[in-house]
């Protein structure tokens, strides 16, 4: 419970900075935290336009995105304190609960019948076909690590000591800010700030989307950056008191958001048809913390 | 071509085939000796055979119905050959004879029995490399038949894999090793050209090789579990595999049985000919949808029950598993990772390029909505999706007996899910539950919210472009390219290219014919090896009547003078063995 609300808070802010860096790193003073929140408000208020073309399951499309996204926050756990529904293997259905979202978001780009939309819903279905064995391998080898089976359980036996484990630790928030770039089809896969169809992922797919719904989109999308923030402070958190862990929670949220951003402001975007091998090689290292937990277990003697 | 009920003759044959089909089917599973079960097996592949060729004025489905006629003998040859050995040693062709000669043998002649019976069941249930008649006879049968060919007939396949994996006591950890490695590797390999399929029938027969393999790897794991003494995984890997048979049984026979009603109002299967049919056909639409995300195996729908089963197991093995072990898991949750990635890939592509967006050709008859009692099946079959989804624990709980057999340890005192390993399917339930009302309740938000909103109806956006034609939208092979094209070393797709030339430029044209590598390799190049072999002995079938007279004389001759000569025949042999 405790999660969920700190996540929906931290959803509040993250775009917010995001944004706010990305101004000021180029130089702008740029709008305020809350702009996100004010422009989801006001397209809650919008009126849409439907394209003719569109079936009914692009009208409910939004909705069963957000609910998946929803859905997978309540799993999520904060430190010791477990998400909503906490069982064994939780992580997996976290993952499929995602894709549940996913399917939904890229039949609905095909239901215009557009060829952008096409396009944008074939990358992203790709892309994120990729990411995810990187995920489940992270997931897998923290599993072995601590012998627990489920997120709260995991991030409660996981303890960093030794070096190997900063290492792991290090390359796992690698993998989890890269899956959260992934998923969120922001920077080096993707440029949401990007002004031609032919070269969008995320932001082609909801070109037709407006007024109430493409609120709903752009809120899962807030939600979801926080909640891979979330996940992320789980991998330090360990067992750590409320009053030192709620600031932490935000500290982390925080910086995240600014190494996104800076992400945003320094890089390019990767070749689009380079991106899948790219995705791939998250894979190898997330190989690379399993192996990373061998060692630690000692199975190589 | 006539609607199948006007075909008064053809479809006597039909149901009686099938009535001996369902029967020998059901018989199977009863049978406990080695000489009935052959015949009745002999009886199933024939039935099937002429309930597939049901449309045999096409040259296409005889060539597919002879190749699987070809192929369950060639299955049914490994079985005899299992059979038939044990049979010489024991003397007996009862079932449990195979349990006592393979436990008073080593578990060499276990393993190669085993393999014996497992390529023979294994052709049958569609294991790569033995897939081969599948993706032809699945889209040339007419639709119910391949429903029930891909949700029950394959099936048939497992369950002898299961029973000889009860019957015959061997090392259980090679085996289990064995077929986890095939099983990812069918998964993967099915799935991966599914997508790139044109046929819609037959992207679904791909299906049925991807979902093979997951229930292989649920018997593979199992298998591992039983060889190391791990009831936990042992138990969450058959009831996996049981439970995910159970479930592509269903939702493959409702994928087929939407796509039969799409094929009966199009008359075409092609999906790049179709194309915004939820407009004509919402409810078959609806059906489809819900068996695509079922096989995805996301929740809320049963496909993410057993396959979560299957993942428990990996994990739970994971726990307390070496160096080699961990390998193999890391190997498996990657494939199994990948192919429902891929599954969901080729599913979105396959129904949106089927019933979304605009239609991409236009057809000379109305197409409506199938009638109620077309569609009542489905939504039987869609209810039961559904209910394995939410109550999964009724559901597991039936699969106690059977799990308890492998497992070994008697059902009074042994309850399988109840030592921690599997308490988390109900809550999945729950969850799902729990999401169906979430997606429920925002939707009343929408709805309330929106209520005085107005809403438009415009053109599609198209970047200022105001004469779009359907002809523009992304096609499946198109969205399909960008995949195509990493793995196309895998893959293997034949083009045939007439490109634009000259000033006055005629008319272009690009085809695209999906095959299979391993069929191209593994059927269709032995088969012309031998072909032009036997070319040699073409001399003597010249088609000379004389000739062939000729044979027949030197055939009378020789047959009454053997007994003739018999003496001498034997003593010339006795003549040779003394040499």
């Amino acid at each position: 419970m405790l999660s969920l609300v700190l996540t929906v808070i931290a959803a509040l802010f993250f775009t917010g900075i995001v944004i706010r860096t990305k101004s000021l790193a180029s130089g702008r003073k740029g709008p305020g935290i809350m702009q996100p929140i004010k422009d989801v408000i006001r397209l809650f208020k919008k009126g849409a336009v439907y394209s003719k073309t569109s079936s009914f399951v692009f009208q409910i499309a939004p909705t069963i995105y957000l609910a998946s996204i929803v859905m997978a926050m309540l799993v999520v756990p904060f430190g010791q304190s477990k998400g909503l529904l906490s069982f064994s293997c939780d992580f997996i259905f976290f993952a499929y609960v995602l894709a549940l979202g996913k399917f939904f978001s890229i039949i609905s780009a095909m239901d215009t019948g557009s060829s952008f939309e096409g396009m944008g819903a074939s990358r992203e279905a790709l892309y994120s076909m990729f990411a995810e064995p990187a995920f489940f391998i992270l997931m897998g080898s923290f599993a072995l690590l601590t012998g627990y089976t489920s997120f709260q359980e995991i991030f409660a036996a996981l303890h960093i000591g030794s070096y190997i484990s900063y290492a792991l630790a290090v390359l796992a928030t690698f993998v989890l800010i890269m899956v959260a770039m992934i998923e969120n089809s922001r920077m080096p896969i993707d440029d949401p700030k990007t002004h031609l169809e032919l070269t969008m992922v995320h932001e082609v797919m909801i070109l037709d989307n407006s007024g109430f719904d493409l609120g709903l989109i752009l809120t899962g999308g807030y939600l979801k950056f926080a909640i891979y923030g979330a996940l992320i402070f789980n991998l330090f958190i360990g067992i750590i008191d409320y009053q030192y862990a709620i600031p932490l929670f935000f500290i982390v949220q925080f910086l995240m958001a600014v190494i996104v951003g800076l992400i945003e402001s320094f890089m390019a975007r990767f070749r689009m048809n380079h991106n899948a091998q790219f995705i791939v090689a998250l894979t190898s290292v997330s190989l690379l913390i399993f192996f990373g937990a061998l060692l630690m277990l000692g199975k190589f003697n | 071509m006539n609607a199948y009920k006007e075909q008064r003759n053809n479809l006597s044959l039909h149901w009686i085939s099938f009535m001996l089909l369902h029967t020998s089917l059901i018989s199977l599973c009863g049978i406990q000796n080695g000489i009935v079960f052959l015949i009745v097996w002999e009886i199933m592949a024939l039935s099937a055979f002429l309930v597939v060729i049901f449309e045999h004025e096409k040259t296409s489905t005889i060539k597919a119905g002879i190749n699987y006629l070809i192929q369950s003998h060639v299955s049914i040859l490994f079985l005899m050959i299992g059979f038939i050995w044990v049979a010489i040693k024991t003397g007996s062709f009862d079932f449990q004879s195979i349990a006592t000669y393979t436990q008073s043998q080593g578990s060499a002649t276990g393993i190669f029995l085993f393999f014996c019976f497992f390529i023979g069941f294994a052709i049958k249930a569609g294991f790569l490399p033995f897939h081969t008649w599948l993706p032809h006879a699945h889209p040339a049968a007419p639709t119910h038949i391949s429903g029930i060919m891909s949700g029950v007939i394959i099936k048939i396949g497992i369950f002898g894999i299961l029973r000889m994996l009860l019957l015959i006591k061997t090392d259980y950890t090679s085996v289990g090793y064995f077929i986890l490695f095939i099983s990812v590797v069918s998964g993967l390999y099915g799935v991966m050209l599914a997508i790139i399929q044109h046929n819609l029938k037959k992207l679904l027969a791909y299906h049925s090789i991807e979902n093979i393999g997951i229930i292989g790897m649920g018997i593979g794991i199992g298998c591992i579990g039983l060889g190391s003494g791990n009831q936990i995984v042992a138990t969450l890997g058959f009831a996996g595999a049981l439970l995910h048979t159970l479930n592509h049984a269903l939702f493959k026979s409702l994928l087929f049985y939407a796509t039969g009603i799409v094929y009966q109002a199009t008359h075409t299967l092609n999906i790049e000919h179709l194309g915004g049919l939820i407009k004509k056909m919402p409810q078959t639409a609806m059906l489809f949808l819900i068996a695509a995300i079922a096989i995805c195996g996301i929740p809320p729908f049963n496909g993410f029950v057993s396959e979560f089963i299957i993942y428990n197991g990996l994990y739970q093995w994971m726990l307390n598993a070496g160096l080699v072990p961990l390998v193999a898991i890391i190997f498996s949750v990657f494939g199994l990772v990948l192919i429902g990635g891929l599954a969901l890939f080729c599913f979105t592509k396959a129904f949106s390029v089927v019933f979304l967006g605009e239609p991409r050709s236009s057809f000379n008859h109305e197409i409506s909505e199938a009638p109620f009692f077309q569609r009542l099946p489905l939504y039987v079959i869609a209810f039961f999706i559904l209910i394995i989804g939410l109550f999964p624990k009724l559901f597991v709980n039936m699969l106690t007996q059977p799990v308890s057999l492998f497992t070994g340890k008697i059902e009074s005192t042994f309850i399988p899910f109840q030592d921690g390993s599997l308490d988390a399917v109900q809550t999945i339930g729950w969850a799902s539950a729990g999401f169906i009302a979430l997606i429920a309740v925002l939707f009343a938000i929408r709805k309330i919210a929106t209520r005085k909103q107005e809403s438009t109806i415009a053109p599609t956006w198209g970047c200022g472009y105001v004469a779009p034609t359907p002809k523009i939208q992304y096609t499946a092979s198109s969205y399909a390219r960008s995949y195509s094209k990493l793995f196309s070393n895998i893959l293997l797709i034949e083009k045939e290219e007439k490109t634009v030339t000259g000033i006055f430029p005629s008319k272009a044209e690009f085809k695209t014919h999906p095959y299979d590598r391993i069929e191209k390799w593994l059927i269709d190049k032995p088969i012309k090896l031998y072909k032009s072999f036997l070319n040699w002995f073409l001399f003597l079938n010249n088609g000379k009547l004389q000739i062939s007279i000729l044979y027949g004389i030197i055939f009378i001759i020789s047959v009454i003078c053997i007994p003739l000569f018999y003496n001498e025949i034997v003593l010339f042999i006795e003549f040779l063995k003394q040499l």
